[in-house]
């Protein structure tokens, strides 16, 4: 499987600015592309895009060449910057799991995620803790491919060593593409096997 | 001492007053001896695990604890004891934040009007175009309202707002998450600055590789206590002239030096283990260490271990 | 706030392992509210017929020890009718404002649901309810459904929801602006799950405080309306009606006619307010902890 986004452009409004002007970028499954650029040059609008969280204003992303699945389980996953922000606060950590049918013993052990932070609120868990949540719960049977967008600079470095080499385990074992944002080059050469650099 | 501490943090603890499910309460202990001083001149880089209490202790210096925090241990700035009513009259004065996030700031007035703190003369206007100009942040944006901003640019105006208030002791809570490699370093630049102009800067940050550049000292926090103080060419000359396990292993899972992690977690706040907070992951673990660990001075830095040599 | 401030805090945080602490007393009190607002209706039901017959030989008695309250000028006592007006005057409450807040809980939810037409549909119809004078808007719809017991529950019903409607309104925005609805949107979930799952429980503490602050509105409308003479019967033991009689005996000096029961009125809605401010202390997020 192949996901591009092709020519696209993106603004919030007609009269404002552009974020995003006429990029392409292309991820086969199996690869793993680091996406690096100066700050606020569009790399995150670039990846919601792709994950189909925004609509481009012009151009168009292709999964296979065939637009993006609008109301299904999505094969493209994003994971996000704060993990508190996207978990339901009132959310024992077991609901988030099964909210994407990724409630599993295999899923649970190949993420180290513990058994009694099962039963816990967000807020009991720390930053690294719940980002493991994010991964797990994107990892089910139809993803293709993962976007991670700056899925580790609030984690201490020890905890982002950690999730990374799980996270790389699971993404080679399921030949999943990943999409890697980050400002952090040493990361990106220890994690990507191509570097995508966003001009601005 | 040649240069004395500007602000002095002395076996600082807090705690949180929870309600459990129901009718219980209990404390929560989120910092618990906590010691941590900065000199004049100085940047001390605190680094460790997320949830080690480092915005915390920010928070604690600057008075912004909520109504439910308990705190023991002694804050000085200047040799006097920081009250929370010293606290209130220092702040944005002596003692300025870099906040984590823009909702720090006020949504309803214009980003450039909050960097110059209110002050609408001809210096002040100078300064906060030059300091824009050096983060590559456009005239136009002085003009905008924070929810306008990207989390970069946020991040370049909390710290020019710092920068601008002329304050002594710069408490930065990750000013560089969100920040190209290049405006990072500028950014750290600006910090190295103002303190060799003689103000003394506190830097929490995820970045420590970045920190090892800019800081004199970095502070190492784990699980809401300082495991290490060591200088900064410690970090750049190797592992083995750390002195604290968990200092060690922050600098093998570098992705520069191996990206090798220990296993296991920080322990949960509410079930901490007695002694070392780090026993738990340590492979030097003995008997001794489930006693209460003093810091002790080692190698011209400071570590709480009673294995360290 | 200073030191001595927060010494006084933490020797607070003390006292409360002998006494109890805030969530506790606040649960306390909600529980004694609620019990004296059900044995008010309680007593209400339970009295029957017999005792509010009239007896001419006690007609216009001053308050006194057999009669607390004293009696109207049919002889009969007035504690005990004014316990029964106040027992309806709660039942008409509980339907008015329960009904009143389900209304407000779906117009609420339908505007922020993201269809821009539907939206601006609610709105109108907020405006417009809010638009119209509370009174008049009451009058002529009670008017309009043959007055009476209905006439008044269709009435307060239908015109209360306005305020609560808007609050939820702009809390499901907000809900539906994070990033874990977005995220649960890509994980396959429709609109009614999100709305189900993540939507709704975040609703229950203000459906919940919503609901309590609706009734001493509801009440005291329920008694302009029935006072006007636009409500419930005459023959219904309402504080309204008790009321409206007893403002033709003030110029004869039965001052109790007037002062008991409109007390008791007053007490009955500070009461319910009590009740939804504690509710609001316990279930806000903001304040729980304190």
């Amino acid at each position: 499987m192949r996901i591009e986004a092709r020519h696209v452009s993106f603004r919030y409004g007609e009269r404002l600015p552009w974020v995003l002007k006429d990029r392409s970028v292309s991820l086969e499954e199996g690869e793993r592309v680091g996406l690096t650029g100066p700050s606020g040059c569009g790399k995150s609008t670039l990846v919601r895009l792709l994950a189909g969280y925004l609509k481009p204003t012009e151009g168009e992303i292709l999964l296979d060449g065939k637009p993006l699945p609008q109301k299904q389980v999505s094969p493209v996953q994003l994971i996000y910057q704060h993990p508190e922000k996207a978990i339901n606060p009132r959310w024992k950590m077991k609901k988030v799991l099964q909210e994407s049918g990724m409630y599993r013993e295999e899923v649970m052990t190949a993420l180290g995620i513990e058994k009694d932070w099962l039963e816990r609120y967000p807020r009991e868990l720390s930053g690294g803790e719940l980002q493991r949540f994010c991964v797990a719960r994107s990892l089910f049977q139809g993803t293709k491919f993962l976007l991670a967008d700056e899925m580790s600079t609030m984690l201490d470095v020890i905890t982002q060593a950690q999730i990374w080499n799980l996270m790389l385990k699971e993404v080679d074992e399921r030949g999943l593409g990943l999409l890697v944002v980050t400002h952090n080059k040493e990361l990106a050469k220890r994690v990507c096997t191509r570097v995508i650099s966003l001009g601005s | 001492m040649e240069n004395k501490a500007v602000l002095t943090v002395k076996d600082l603890s807090v705690s949180f007053h929870m309600y459990d499910r129901g009718l219980e309460q209990y404390d929560l202990s989120v910092i618990s001896n906590l010691n941590l001083d900065v000199r004049s001149g100085e940047i001390v880089a605190v680094a460790g695990s997320s949830g080690s209490g480092k915005s915390l202790l920010a928070h604690a210096v600057m008075g912004l604890l909520p109504g439910n925090a308990k705190i023991r241990g002694e804050i000085c700035y200047r040799g006097e004891l920081l009250t929370q009513r010293r606290k209130e009259i220092l702040r944005g004065k002596e003692l300025a934040l870099v906040p984590q996030s823009v909702s720090f700031l006020d949504p309803l007035m214009r980003v450039g009007s909050q960097v110059r703190g209110g002050r609408k003369d001809e210096g002040s206007r100078r300064a906060q175009k030059e300091i824009f100009k050096r983060f590559r942040l456009e005239e136009q944006v002085e003009k905008l309202y924070p929810f306008q901003l990207s989390g970069g640019m946020a991040r370049r105006v909390l710290v020019s707002t710092a920068v601008l208030s002329g304050a002594e002791v710069i408490l930065a809570d990750e000013p560089t998450p969100g920040l190209d490699l290049e405006m990072a370093v500028e950014a750290l630049n600006v910090f190295r600055e103002l303190a060799d102009e003689g103000k003394a800067v506190v830097l929490i940050t995820h970045d420590i590789d970045l920190a090892f550049h800019v800081a004199d000292r970095i502070a190492v926090f784990y699980a809401g206590t300082t495991v290490e103080v060591a200088r900064a060419s410690d970090f750049l000359e190797g592992k083995e002239a750390l002195r604290h396990p968990y200092s060690k292993a922050l600098w093998e899972a570098l992705p520069q030096n191996g990206f090798r992690p220990i296993p296991g977690f920080q322990p949960y706040a509410k079930a901490l283990p007695k002694g070392c907070l780090f026993g738990p992951r340590c492979p030097h673990k003995t008997e001794g260490c489930e006693r209460e660990i003093p810091m002790r001075e080692l190698r011209g830095g400071y570590v709480r271990c009673i294995h360290a040599d | 706030m200073n030191l001595a401030a927060s010494e006084r805090r933490i020797s607070g945080i003390g006292k409360e392992r002998f006494f109890l602490n805030r969530r506790a007393r606040l649960a306390v009190w909600t529980g004694i509210l609620f019990a004296a607002l059900a044995g008010v209706w309680l007593a209400g039901v339970l009295i029957g017929g017999g005792q509010v017959a009239a007896d001419f030989s006690a007609k216009g008695l001053a308050p006194s020890l057999a009669h607390p309250f004293g009696t109207d000028m049919l002889g009969r006592d007035m504690l005990i009718r004014t316990v029964k007006g106040l027992s309806v005057s709660i039942v008409v409450g509980t339907v008015a404002s329960g009904v009143s807040a389900v209304i407000a809980l779906i117009v609420g939810i339908a505007a922020a649901a993201g269809i821009s037409w539907l939206d601006h549909l609610m709105n109108w119809l907020i405006d417009l309810v809010m638009g119209i004078p509370h009174t008049v808007l009451l009058i002529l719809i009670s008017f309009a459904c043959g007055k009476g017991l209905k006439g008044v529950l269709i009435g307060v019903a239908v015109t209360h929801w306005t305020g609560l409607a808007r609050i939820i309104r702009s809390e499901v925005l907000q809900i539906r602006s994070q990033q874990y609805i977005a995220v649960s949107r890509k994980l396959g979930h429709s609109g009614r799950w999100i709305t189900v799952h993540h939507i709704l429980p975040h609703m229950v503490p203000q459906f919940l405080i919503g609901l309590i602050l609706l009734f001493p509105h509801a009440i005291m409308h329920e008694s302009s309306l029935t006072f006007l003479g636009f409500g419930l019967p005459p023959e219904q033991p309402a504080i309204g009606i008790i009321l409206s009689e007893a403002m033709k005996y003030i110029s004869v000096g039965k001052w109790w006619l007037a002062f008991f029961p409109g007390l008791m009125l007053v007490i009955l809605v500070l009461l319910f307010d009590r009740l939804g401010e504690n509710l609001k202390k316990l279930l806000d997020p903001y304040s729980v902890h304190e």
